[in-house]
């Protein structure tokens, strides 16, 4: 391929053979369809009706939350939950309402924030979003690449004890939540030894511009949160890649290698490791997908001011649009990431062909 | 094996050294909160057992919290609460998740279909997603209805595993030879794979229950727990509240981290150690 972008003729060339790939897949094609549909009537049907099943209204105790800090009349709430009730239309018969939530949803409505009343459920996630896709992106990809080397090289019999001996540690720091390790690192290295900055995105006061200055800011909030979602899941990455590796190496065709007395170094990179990353590869796509509910914990820890501390803000308010809202988002995130993985899977690997039966 | 001569006891420790060493710290964290409780009592862990956020002292060993509960109380009698959610919803779970895995893998066609686009769709769905919107939309939750929660969704991976091993064991040649004996489907089921499927059952468990666990903790840290009720996930769950980390209270936050490393570190080792006893191929490496 010559320089980084493809010209017409690749595109057309791809394009084609997606389509022979499609012309034996049809079937499965309109399976992974069909289940993506049912994951997203699934989730907003479970949507729809989990607040419903309690016995109080997310309104009435929202109002009763507010009446509690600062003197409202009972009377006052009554008309206030009538108002609410009609407005968001929790006065008509279920079906309806159903329909109703239907609409709005593809309407891309997500209901309004009962807490932070004028702000919509769309504009709050469309703000946290981007920092909760950037600290875990980056995150998830160091931790794969490291996590996979690692495995790669314990399984790999001429290395040295370097990679051994770390093992363990990798071992036992993915036994432990994420949110633990970020707990210690904000205990010893932000305020013992006060070399990073406690918690948020970026220094208060800052305005969000582009510069270095700012990059720099943001790099230097990102650093703890990202290191202890990285170490927490090198180990199992390491794993992974380990029993690929394993078997991997048992192949005749490593043997046949050996046997033409190719260099250690050359078997190691195109022969073994080349072979056992493809399922890592899936995962990554897999943990990719996961990001946008990936690290809840750590964002809160970290009052990184991410989907998952918005959705743990939400809950403290009881905030059920935008805890409905931030549900939805995710769900319908993991499931669009993973159709497009299903379907340009044959197209990465070769050796996958789905035919029917 | 190595050739070299060696004691009954000594081998099948060697051999089960992983499985050996994980159990060894589950149990130790299990007596802590077992023994604790002879000589503590539940009073301490309640709020106002002692002045408020002092560090150790020998009256308060591990000090007290904000609201002066004694932090040792409080753990003694969180650990238990949090073990047995993870317990109760693990066993659940990998109960529900092999029962629908032996039908899905012996009886196949449509019922197979069926329950494998079920678990398809759930597994997509990350659970502590779900699980958080079913918290916080039911409320405070009690300690067992938290545990058939997180059951609810802990079912999917046993079941997949469970298919999997049924499917490869329903073709061997002594499922088949008891059929043509005229064994029953129960009979076989019974008799014939579920003593094949005991190691990977018991490998499941260990990992739902530690998914479990994991999942309790995290919620009770999110203040979507029972509230009443000391545990670990409640004690995270104040610790950060009232800022715990940046008031330098180490003595708060510190040994539920170690109880929790010990605890996950434990279950980690246990279920490797089963996964080796599942898949013998593993074994010649480790």
């Amino acid at each position: 391929m010559q320089g980084r972008w493809m010209n017409a003729g690749q595109c057309i060339s791809i394009a084609l053979k997606f389509s022979e790939v499609a012309n034996v897949t049809i079937g499965y094609i309109v399976r992974r369809i069909g289940i993506f549909l049912l994951i997203v009537i699934t989730a907003v049907t479970i949507n729809f009706f989990m607040p419903r099943i309690r016995s109080t209204n997310p309104i009435q105790s929202r109002l009763n939350q507010l009446a509690a800090q600062g003197g409202v009349y009972e009377n006052q709430i009554q008309e206030l939950i009538k108002i609410y009730n009609a407005k968001f239309g929790l006065d008509k018969p279920l079906w309806q309402q159903y329909l109703i939530y239907w609409q709005d949803l593809l309407r891309l409505d997500l209901g309004v924030s009962v807490a932070f009343y004028p702000q919509t459920t769309l504009e709050m996630i469309a703000r946290s979003a981007p920092w909760t896709i950037g600290l875990l992106t980056v995150s998830t990809l160091i931790a794969f690449v490291l996590g996979t080397l690692l495995g790669a090289l314990m399984a790999w019999p001429r290395t040295s004890g370097i990679a051994t001996a770390l093992s363990p540690l990798f071992m036992t720091l993915s036994a432990i939540p994420y949110y633990l390790v970020g707990m210690l690192f904000i205990y010893l290295i932000a305020m013992r030894w006060r070399l990073l900055p406690v918690g948020g995105a970026y220094s208060a006061g800052t305005n969000l511009s582009l510069s270095w200055q700012t990059a720099l800011d943001i790099g230097r909030h990102a650093v703890l949160p990202a290191a202890s979602i990285v170490l927490s899941s090198i180990g199992s990455w390491g794993l992974g890649m380990r029993a690929m590796m394993t078997t991997t190496l048992g192949e005749d065709y490593l043997h046949m290698a050996e046997a033409k007395g190719l260099k250690p170094s050359t078997i190691f990179k195109d022969y073994a490791l080349r072979n056992a990353l493809l399922p890592q590869v899936t995962s990554l796509a897999i943990s990719l997908s996961l990001v946008m509910s990936g690290a809840v914990l750590v964002e809160v820890i970290f009052g990184y001011p991410g989907v998952g501390n918005l959705l743990f803000k939400a809950i403290a308010g009881n905030d059920y649009f935008v805890i409905q809202g931030i549900a939805l988002f995710i769900i319908l995130s993991i499931g669009v990431v993973l159709l497009a993985l299903d379907l340009l899977y044959p197209l990465i690997d070769p050796r996958i062909r789905y035919r029917q039966g | 094996m190595t050739a070299k001569k060696e004691g009954k006891l000594g081998e099948a420790l060697r051999r089960y050294r992983l499985l050996i060493a994980g159990a060894t710290l589950v149990v130790l964290v299990m007596l802590f909160g077992l023994v604790g409780r002879l000589f503590v009592p539940l009073e301490r862990a309640e709020v106002g057992a002692g002045r408020p956020a002092k560090p150790p002292s020998a009256e308060h060993w591990l000090g007290t919290d904000q609201q002066g509960r004694d932090v040792l109380a409080d753990l003694i009698y969180g650990t238990p609460t949090s073990l047995r959610i993870g317990v109760i919803a693990g066993v659940l779970g990998v109960t529900i998740g092999a029962l629908m895995g032996l039908v899905a893998g012996y009886s196949g066609g449509i019922v197979d279909e069926v329950i494998r686009v079920i678990v398809d769709i759930l597994l997509t769905i990350p659970s502590l997603m779900i699980l958080i919107i079913v918290a916080s939309m039911l409320g405070a939750v009690s300690v067992e209805a938290m545990a058939l929660i997180i059951a609810a969704l802990a079912w999917m991976w046993p079941a997949r595993a469970v298919r999997a091993q049924v499917l490869t064991i329903r073709e061997r040649m002594y499922v088949q030879v008891a059929r043509f004996n005229g064994a029953s489907n129960l009979k076989i089921i019974v008799g014939e794979l579920l003593p094949n499927l005991a190691p990977y059952l018991a490998a499941n468990l260990v990992g739902a229950i530690s998914g479990a666990i994991l999942a309790s903790v995290g919620l009770s840290t999110l203040g979507l727990g029972p509230m009443t009720q000391p545990s670990l996930g409640l004690t995270f769950y104040w610790a950060i509240t009232y800022g715990a980390l940046i008031r330098q209270m180490w003595w708060w936050f510190l040994p539920p981290i170690v109880i929790i490393v010990i605890l996950f570190l434990g279950l980690f080792l246990m279920s490797q150690g089963l996964d080796q006893i599942a898949n013998p191929r593993l074994q010649s490496r480790a």
